[in-house]
């Protein structure tokens, strides 16, 4: 049986490694908390593989069925019976997943900074973020309570907002961890308010007992269907509601418009943060919730399924127009996150049916590997040439072969060539989107050579092109020299693309389809050959397109660009949807909620409050005339006063 | 047997002390030495309580004590807590000491500024641990005073017009409570027309529901001034603004709950069925004072008047879980009086260490502090994060307490208000980051800024104490919940009473 | 009606008082106020005169009265003409306008 206490060691040893840092190693260790950050990690790492192996194959099956097992649980804050926020620890086939990727990437990531912000002065906070971030990541999938998800949900929330922040006194960087965290707060008050809802009418706020209450006919779910607001029953409200939570933390369209922002944080933390792990809580968050979503309620479903395959063709069509590597990378991010969730969106619940479910999580596991090591390749590249600009590269082939090969690999796998990792990924999610939905599958299809284009059009402008001159030559005499000798990082920086590049070749054998299903039941698939001709082909031609218009430097693209000149352009302003935020939040609620609040304060409110006190002073402006100052004033009042006290004696009639 | 009229004696005494005193260090640390030891008696009485309570004593208020004070009208020294009015308690004392600490290097009328301070808190205390709405009105009347004078004297602005505003609107508040107090006192009868100011005897004998209709309204608006209730809450921006650091503190940490706690502890409790009538009302006007504040907010350039005026928001929490009337929302609304007045109080402390070393607390002018004075930049952060309700923080736990509870109640209006009030927590976050990117991170905007020291020992402590507690609450809530939630369901007993009375 | 009666001396004692009224009321020397003065308690003792003759002839109460009003008017004046030279010093005048600061 499992240990409980070593798996909670999981994410606790993060955390006790960030407090660590940040009380004690930041003033005194400054220089070992790499290390130490490091090594704990390790040891996570070390520990959730070996949950890992126990729970696939020793403990996890029961009867070929794989179990939700709940480590540990303790109840946190109670609210009243049986509703309560538990603080506990779910394992099943996507969590277990889950920490194995969380840890190692992280770790990676570890060790990559350890050369990567070498010369930075605050590298013991950067240690101290990564590991709360680890944490908050680590408690996220493990969460046996919805509540305990949105916990943990804001807590990567505010860790990402930290570590995109990092380089606190550059105003862009400012501005873009405050853009991430207020817009992915934006879509939690959604997850919150569909918390709120499928808690009040399921009376739990536990995943399991909410999803078998929601699964099985009852009066749960009868009572929760019956229930209506605006033409859609409130399981649907509550469902869609927690998928804009979802969508918001995973970039999806229109809730996508921080994470290009957010590469101004150091390229590690966007390989770990915005590449593999937290983007894709969303995606875990459906996943999490799949059997309701599709057995109760395949409304919601068809919106995941919709919102995901838009998301994805728009980014990729993005991607191919931006210019900064780091974005470019964050729309592909984006659009393989369409991916998953589109494949959750066109899967069914259990049996051959479930194989988009399967495929999605496929896809999550085979993209944080080979999309951590496309932003680690391009940290390398920055780190290297000090500019994000596809202009200031090219020809970096010769001075960083290491970085070139892996970077190359990575895009392979992306580009979903057999037999990288990303191949095996993407042809189940189009199967599976080719059995339940055709119109999803032609769009899937031609993102997919969308893809390979782009990532081939990074992949040249990079390495290939026009010769490498140094831009910091004209700056910095002697640092050029120094860092001529120096093309790539340490080895540090190495090692982590190294196995990366590795994993990106094998990860695809991984046999998923026995491992992480919809209901725990391996699931059978048969690989097509004649299926995955067509994807390969598209996926071909795009690379062949971009090998045209980018291997050497020419005028094509130019050309091209010129010949889709409106659209192009609208591509590369990002089809506007920074201004359009810009405006709705500046000029909309700003001037007509944010003013006249403000206003009515000041004048109305405040104003109410003023004019009873000015009213009392004109009151007694008008009466303090009487007291002059003056004597005989005051004995003119006091003699009438007398003569009137007379007057009234004598001729009042008692 | 523990005493609680220690409570009141040790800071009257401290205050006493401190007017014998010869210098300025003397008079701190006479003050520092008298708040701690009240500190340290506060927890000694919740760690007593604790035990009574788990040796199985059920009466509802533990370590009463009870003098005729006046026999002819039946008032009386009464005192006794139950948790609400420990947690009440503790909260006062955190917010004394680290009020104390940060206000060490006053110079001006240094006697008098202490001497005030700690006659403030006396009122709290007195207020929180009286079981008798005579005396309760007595410590309230206390408590307002000095802080016309902390205005008044040592404040900073339009002081004089802040202060004149915040103790006429804090008077009429009072006064409409001690109206409401004598009506409730002249309906009461506990046999031979005598009447009682009793609070638990007239919970237990229910007021005619006329009456109460009439009642509710006085003391529910009453201390609604104190707790900023729209729209009364006008007080609160130019008062907090004006108001030295350590004042600023008190008024938003202890004085502002106060009124919290009346409208539950005397209103409500009370007046169940009345409370149950005007439920909606005080629904709408939280919902209002939450959205309405935090979009007044969104506009405000000087660092206090932003987190006065996000206070208003918050003491709108309370508030909204009051009149929700359910069990969870009431104990978020106690959940959310102790974490506002700890975070607040932070957040205030943290913007008078910033003001005293930059001399500005305009946003625009402000910038890049993390850089120069990373301890406050942090602390100010720290705040920041807690007010936006960050999880791991108590401002987390007390929201979601009172969203949970509110979303219990089924009315489709309830269920909008909900709605709004959640939706707040968005805005929040803007203003939120907003001043913190401009102020504290981005690049320095004033050379002299370089020159800036960091915090000393004694506002590093009052920043940890206040952290330590915020943590407290945020990381394990299930201590606080377990303090308060029996004397919660007490209270709810009584409105449930009123529900099927109705 | 050729006795000199009650009558006559109240009208006199009245015109005396309402002739100190007046002086009081519009002089604006404080001397001559106080002379004012002076003229209203006369008029009174007057009538305490007049009425302990024709009333009360046999008894002293009004007589005695007269005095104790005399006396005390004498301390009067005195703790008057006091204030008067001390506001003096202050305003270098005597006119009762120019002693306000009692205003508002």
């Amino acid at each position: 049986m499992l240990d409980s206490t070593y798996i909670a060691l999981i994410p606790v040893i993060p955390a006790i490694s960030f407090l660590l840092i940040a009380l004690v190693g930041r003033r005194y260790f400054p220089k070992l908390c790499g290390i130490a950050g490091t090594l704990s990690l390790l040891v996570s790492f070390l520990l959730s593989s070996v949950v890992a192996c126990q729970y696939f194959f020793e403990v996890g099956k029961v009867e070929g069925v794989y179990q939700k097992i709940i480590a540990m649980k303790q109840v946190w804050l109670q609210f009243a019976p049986g509703v309560s926020i538990d603080m506990g620890i779910l394992l099943d086939p996507i969590s277990v997943m889950m920490i194995v990727i969380v840890t190692f990437i992280s770790l990676m990531v570890h060790i990559y900074s350890l050369g990567y912000m070498k010369e930075d002065t605050r590298i013991s906070t950067y240690y101290s973020f990564l590991s709360l971030f680890t944490f908050s990541m680590l408690g996220l999938v493990l969460s046996t309570n919805i509540f305990q998800i949105y916990i943990f949900w804001e807590l990567v929330g505010v860790s990402s907002f930290l570590l995109i922040g990092f380089y606190y006194d550059k105003p862009s960087a400012v501005a873009a961890s405050k853009k991430a965290f207020i817009v992915t707060r934006f879509a939690d008050l959604g997850f919150l308010i569909g918390i709120l809802i499928l808690s009040y009418y399921t009376e739990t706020l536990d995943f399991r007992t909410l999803i078998a209450r929601l699964t099985t006919d009852g009066s749960y779910l009868s009572s929760i269907i019956s229930a209506s607001f605006i033409g859609c029953s409130a399981l649907t409200w509550g469902l869609i509601l927690v998928f804009i939570g979802g969508a918001g933390k995973s970039a999806m369209f229109p809730l996508h418009i921080w994470l290009p922002d957010a590469m101004e944080g150091p390229t590690p933390v966007s390989a770990l943060i915005h590449a593999a792990t937290m983007v894709v809580a969303g995606v875990y968050l459906v996943a999490r919730l799949f059997p309701v979503f599709s057995i109760s309620c395949p409304e919601a479903l068809n919106v995941v399924a919709y919102i995901g395959i838009f998301s994805s063709l728009f980014a990729a069509v993005i991607a191919c127009t931006q210019t900064d590597i780091k974005r470019v990378l964050a729309y592909s991010t984006m659009s393989q996150i369409g991916f998953m969730m589109f494949a959750l969106g066109v899967s069914g619940y259990g049996g051959e049916k479930g194989l988009g479910y399967m495929a999605s999580m496929f896809h999550l596991f085979t993209h944080a590997i080979f999309k951590a090591l496309l932003f680690l390749g391009a940290g390398a590249v920055i780190h290297y040439v000090h500019s994000n600009e596809m202009n200031d590269m090219g020809g970096l082939r010769k001075n960083m072969p290491v970085t070139h090969i892996t970077f190359l690999l990575a895009c392979l796998a992306i580009a979903g060539i057999p037999p990288f990792a990303g191949f095996f990924s993407k042809e189940e999610i189009l199967l599976a989107a080719w059995n339940s939905n055709k119109f999803i599958f032609y769009v899937a299809i031609i993102t997919a050579a969308l893809t390979a284009f782009y990532m081939f059009r990074l992949y040249f402008s990079i390495f290939w092109n026009k010769e490498f001159k140094p831009a910091h030559v004209n700056d910095n005499g002697v640092k050029e020299t120094s860092s001529h000798k120096n093309h790539e990082g340490g080895i540090s920086m190495l090692f982590p693309l190294i196995i990366l590049a590795i994993l990106s070749v094998i990860a695809g054998f991984v046999p998923f389809n026995r491992l992480v299903t919809s209901d725990g039941v391996e699931l059978n698939t048969e690989f097509h050959l004649s299926f995955s001709i067509a994807p390969v082909l598209l996926a071909i031609a795009g690379i062949t397109i971009a090998t045209i218009f980018y291997r050497k430097q020419n005028n094509l693209p130019q050309k091209f660009s010129n010949s889709l000149n409106g659209f192009y352009t609208a591509a590369y302003k990002k089809f506007y949807m920074d201004e359009l935020y810009l405006f709705i939040t500046k000029k909309i609620i700003f001037n007509c909620v944010g003013k006249p609040a403000a206003w009515i304060d000041k004048y109305i409110v405040d104003g109410a409050i003023n004019g009873i006190a000015g009213i009392t002073a004109i009151f007694s402006d008008l009466i303090k005339i009487v007291q002059s100052g003056k004597l005989q004033d005051y004995a003119i009042y006091f003699i009438s006063g007398v003569i009137g006290l007379v007057v009234l004696v004598i001729y009042w009639k008692f | 047997m523990t005493n609680l009229t220690l409570l009141i004696v040790i800071p009257l005494l401290t205050a006493l002390a401190v007017l014998f005193c010869s210098d300025a260090k003397q008079i701190r640390w006479t003050a520092f030495l008298g708040s701690i030891i009240q500190l340290v008696y506060s927890s000694a009485i919740l760690y007593s309580y604790t035990m009574e309570r788990i040796a199985g004593n059920t009466s509802q208020m533990l370590f009463e004590s009870r003098h005729t004070w006046y026999r002819a009208l039946n008032i009386e020294y009464y005192v006794g807590v139950d948790g609400i009015s420990i947690a009440m308690i503790l909260l006062t004392a955190l917010v004394v000491v680290s009020g104390i600490l940060i206000s060490w290097k006053m110079e001006i009328l240094t006697k008098e500024f202490f001497f005030l301070l700690l006659l403030l808190s006396v009122g709290a205390y007195g207020f929180f641990i009286s079981l008798d709405l005579f005396t309760l009105f007595f410590f309230l009347e206390i408590a307002v005073i000095p802080k016309f004078l902390l205005i008044g004297i040592w404040g900073s602005g339009k002081k004089e017009y802040s202060a004149m505003k915040l103790a006429l609107m804090l008077m009429a508040g009072s006064a409409l409570v001690l109206v409401g107090i004598l009506a409730t006192y002249f309906n009461t009868d506990i046999g031979g027309g005598v009447h009682t100011f009793d609070i638990l005897k007239i919970a237990h004998q229910p007021i005619s529901i006329n009456v109460q209709q009439f009642v509710f309204p006085l003391l529910f608006v009453g201390f609604g001034v104190f707790t900023a209730l729209f729209p009364f809450h006008t007080w609160a921006p130019d008062g907090h603004s004006s108001a030295p650091t350590a004042a600023s503190m008190f008024l938003a940490g202890i004085s502002m709950k106060l009124g919290g706690y009346g409208c539950l502890r005397v209103a409500t409790y009370l007046m169940p069925e009345a409370a149950q009538h005007y439920s909606w009302i005080i629904v709408l006007l939280a919902t209002i004072a939450i959205i309405y504040g935090a979009f007044a907010t969104l506009m405000q350039k000087d660092l206090k008047y932003i987190n006065a005026y996000s206070s208003v928001s918050h003491c709108g929490f309370v508030l909204l879980g009051i009149g929700m009337l359910t069990k969870t929302a009431i104990i978020g609304a106690v959940m959310q009086m102790v974490s506002h007045g700890l975070m607040t109080a932070l957040f205030f402390g943290a913007i008078g260490m910033i003001y005293e070393r930059t001399h500005t607390r305009q946003v625009e002018q402000l910038g890049g502090l993390l850089k120069v004075i990373p301890f406050l930049g942090v602390v100010y952060v720290i705040a920041g994060l807690c007010s936006l309700g960050l999880p791991g923080f108590s401002g987390f736990v007390a929201e979601m307490t009172v969203f949970i509870g509110s979303w219990q109640h089924p009315g489709m209006f309830n269920r909008i208000a909900t709605l709004l009030a959640c939706a707040s927590i968005v805005v929040t976050a803007v203003y939120i980051l907003r001043a913190a990117g401009k102020a504290v991170m981005g690049p320095i905007t004033d050379e002299h800024y370089l020159q800036l020291k960091d915090a000393t020992w004694n506002e590093k402590l009052a920043s940890v104490l206040l952290i330590m507690a915020i943590l407290s609450i945020g990381i394990a809530p299930f201590w606080f919940t377990d303090l308060i939630s029996a004397d919660t369901q007490l209270i709810m007993e009584n409105i449930v009473r009123g529900i099927t009375n109705k | 009606m050729n006795e000199i009666g009650l009558t006559h001396i109240l009208v006199i004692s009245t015109l005396l008082f309402f002739i100190g009224v007046y002086g009081f009321l519009t002089r604006r020397n404080m001397i001559i106020m106080l002379m004012a003065i002076e003229l209203i308690l006369n008029s009174v003792n007057i009538n305490f005169v007049a009425f302990n003759k024709y009333i009360y002839s046999g008894k002293l109460d009004g007589l005695f009265f007269t005095l104790f009003i005399t006396a005390i008017a004498a301390a009067e004046a005195a703790v008057a003409i006091a204030i008067i030279i001390n506001l003096y010093r202050n305003y270098k005048s005597i006119d009762i306008n120019d002693a306000d600061s009692m205003k508002y």
